[in-house]
């Protein structure tokens, strides 16, 4: 188990490397970032982000095009995969047919040399461990390849699993081929055996349920960047850009375009205190403001809206509003009336300012003023 | 639901009429002779299955089938491994994918009787660049008179004309694997040997099958190299099967024993074949009926 330190890694793929320069033909723009040991991380971003990219350069599958990692204080950037001590589970179930179920899960124990050899007993019990560990106790002697995806992907999950030393175990998007009710039990499965065992866990998933379920911090990805780092509380109250806004929560932020005038913004005409006072900024300046913050009241007070639908998704309703020409996303609780034409209050304390989608902390707001 | 159609029959005869005219009336005819004794041009007598007992017992038909199951065997044991190890050793890609699968398709784009005749010149010790040169350089090769001399000359050719076959069958095999299998090989560090041992070795069974099997039809059914080259010769050292039956059909007119021969020499390389096919896919049954039970 190790502390994972990423030095300004970054990295192209070759066929872009004919755009050399800009900034854009990066897979992974120059980045630092460190992975506490035995923490558990989800890397949360769309398709195409860099994820995979960035997973692929801990475990060595990848060379990056520049950078620095380290696993404690030793300098792994030039090492092989076979001897990072990492394991991986990928999308799709990779399984060796011609083994038992068994022999599958013993596989990365038997390929040890030297003075990490295990003995047949040793291996044998990581094995049954393991078995039991998965709910894969009766299989152990059938053949990989006559199984189902979902007991398949547990057995890729397994080899990452008997290897009790492993400095990381990284998932990349593990449970797209399982069935819906099975994710939770596995993703459950997932985190104890993270609680019994303390490893550096990874999660690669586009899916915010999957990624605040697991983790106990999130690193959102945009465009071959980190974003965010944090708690998923931290994530839902905090978002450090409009992305992580509108991509955390359900529904996600609302994000506004705005004018600043001191201490209010002004939206469609309409004034909304803010929490401090910004000076005056350059570039697309946007208010973000969760649906759960916002208050639907009688007709004449607040800013008006038009509400153009109300979804009931059972233990609440989000109506669906229209200021001036901007959409807004209201959550509305089970039970409270909704006003024939009503008019909306912000809570003051959960507003951010967005200049250029990244937030403008109030702190420095402060300061400037 | 209606398990019998009448009128779907239609639909089936004329490729009924095609496998008929060019399988089942010719097969017809060679079982017509090899039951019957023919003396002239016109007069068949009912003789039974006395071809197929004298044909099956004598020295001659042994003697050859011998040949050419030993010539298979060693055309299966130099070729599947050969082909596979060239497979491993191409490039996955850039410019040379192209320039090894030309080179590799050359071989098995020419013609038997020129590939035949391409080595009867090459291997020659008067004028072939072959034989000048190994006789030259102090080895006593002579193919139209030493038996293995011819033994190596025909398998060097074979090996020569049909190794692309199972290159390039292997390969396609193993273009076909996922990345993910190497990458999580090398996540479980697992040598070069185990690599491929338990992935690529595996995920080229199905297209091995066809080449052992192509590989074994094809050997043992051999007949325009060895006539082109050899004669058959020196004695009846390379007198395969099918060069045997040809002298037997048309050389000396036996027409009902080398009708009992053909349809022995048929029902050897189904059996074979059948076999060969039975135990390879062994596995992949065993597969299906296991995941009724799990």
């Amino acid at each position: 188990m190790a502390r994972i330190v990423l030095n300004n890694i970054a990295h192209r793929y070759a066929s872009s490397a004919t755009a050399a320069g800009a900034a854009d033909s990066y897979a992974l723009k120059p980045l630092s970032h460190v992975w506490e040991d035995g923490g558990a991380y989800a890397l949360l971003g769309p398709s195409g982000c860099g994820k995979t990219t960035l997973l692929n350069i801990i475990s060595g599958l990848i060379t990056p095009s520049q950078g620095q990692l380290l696993f404690d204080d030793t300098d792994v950037s030039h090492l092989p995969t076979e001897q990072r001590n990492i394991a991986q589970v990928f999308q799709f179930p990779v399984l060796y047919d011609t083994m038992t179920v068994a022999e599958n899960l013993a596989f990365p124990l038997r390929n040890r040399r030297g003075s990490n050899k295990l003995g047949n007993a040793d291996i044998k019990k990581r094995v049954d461990d393991a078995l039991v560990m998965l709910g894969l106790e009766h299989l152990a002697h059938k053949k990989a390849r006559s199984l189902t995806a979902d007991d398949k992907q547990k057995i890729s999950l397994g080899r990452g699993l008997v290897r009790t030393d492993v400095n990381a175990i990284l998932f990349d998007e593990p449970l797209t081929v399982i069935d819906p009710h099975l994710k939770w039990q596995l993703r459950t499965r997932l985190k104890q055996i993270h609680r019994e065992f303390g490893h550096t866990m990874i999660y690669v998933t586009h899916d915010q349920t999957e990624a605040l379920t697991f983790a106990d911090k999130v690193v959102v990805m945009l465009a071959g960047e980190v974003i965010q780092t944090g708690t998923p509380e931290e994530l839902f109250r905090h978002p450090q850009h409009t992305f992580v806004g509108k991509f955390i929560g359900s529904p996600g932020m609302n994000i506004l375009s705005c004018e600043l005038a001191g201490d209010e913004a002004i939206v469609e005409g309409c004034r909304f205190a803010l929490p401090t006072r910004y000076p005056a900024l350059s570039g697309n300046i946007e208010l973000g403001i969760r649906p759960e913050f916002i208050r639907l009241v009688d007709t004449g007070k607040g800013a008006p809206v038009i509400v153009t639908a109300i979804d009931d998704v059972g233990h609440h309703r989000i109506v669906r509003a229209l200021l001036g020409r901007q959409l807004l996303d209201i959550v509305v609780a089970e039970g409270v009336a909704i006003p024939a034409n009503p008019g909306v209050v912000f809570e003051t304390g959960s507003i951010g300012i967005y200049q250029n989608a990244r937030l403008v902390s109030a702190s420095f707001a402060e300061k400037t003023t | 639901m209606k398990s019998w159609n009448n009128k779907a029959w239609f639909l089936v005869l004329p490729v009924l009429l095609l496998v008929a005219f060019s399988a089942i009336i010719p097969l017809m005819t060679v079982v017509n002779y090899s039951v019957q004794d023919s003396f002239g041009s016109n007069e068949f007598y009912w003789v039974g299955l006395e071809w197929f007992q004298e044909v099956l017992s004598s020295e001659r038909f042994h003697n050859a089938l011998m040949r050419n199951l030993l010539f298979s065997a060693i055309i299966l044991l130099i070729e599947i491994p050969l082909g596979i190890a060239v497979a491993l050793a191409m490039p996955r890609r850039g410019w040379g994918v192209s320039v090894c699968l030309v080179l590799m398709a050359l071989p098995l784009l020419i013609p038997w009787n020129v590939v035949g005749t391409i080595w009867q010149v090459f291997a020659r010790v008067d004028i072939g660049l072959l034989g000048y040169s190994l006789t030259q350089l102090g080895f006593d090769y002579n193919y139209t008179q030493d038996t293995l001399d011819a033994w190596i000359t025909l398998i060097v050719m074979d090996v020569w004309h049909w190794t692309s076959l199972v290159v390039l069958l292997s390969y396609s095999g193993l273009v076909s694997i996922p990345p993910a299998y190497y990458q999580a090989a090398r996540i479980d560090g697992a040598s070069r040997w185990a690599v491929f041992r338990y992935i690529q070795l595996p995920k080229m069974r199905r297209v091995l099958v066809i080449a052992v099997l192509l590989r074994f039809m094809d050997s043992f059914m051999i007949y325009t190299e060895p006539f082109v080259v050899t004669g058959g010769g020196p004695g009846n050292a390379t007198t395969f099967l099918s060069i045997d039956l040809v002298q037997m059909a048309i050389g000396q007119f036996d027409l009902g024993p080398a009708a009992a021969m053909s349809l022995i020499y048929f029902l050897i390389i189904l059996l074979v074949s059948w076999v060969f096919y039975t135990v390879m896919t062994q596995q992949d049954a065993d597969a299906e009926s296991g995941r009724g039970h799990s």
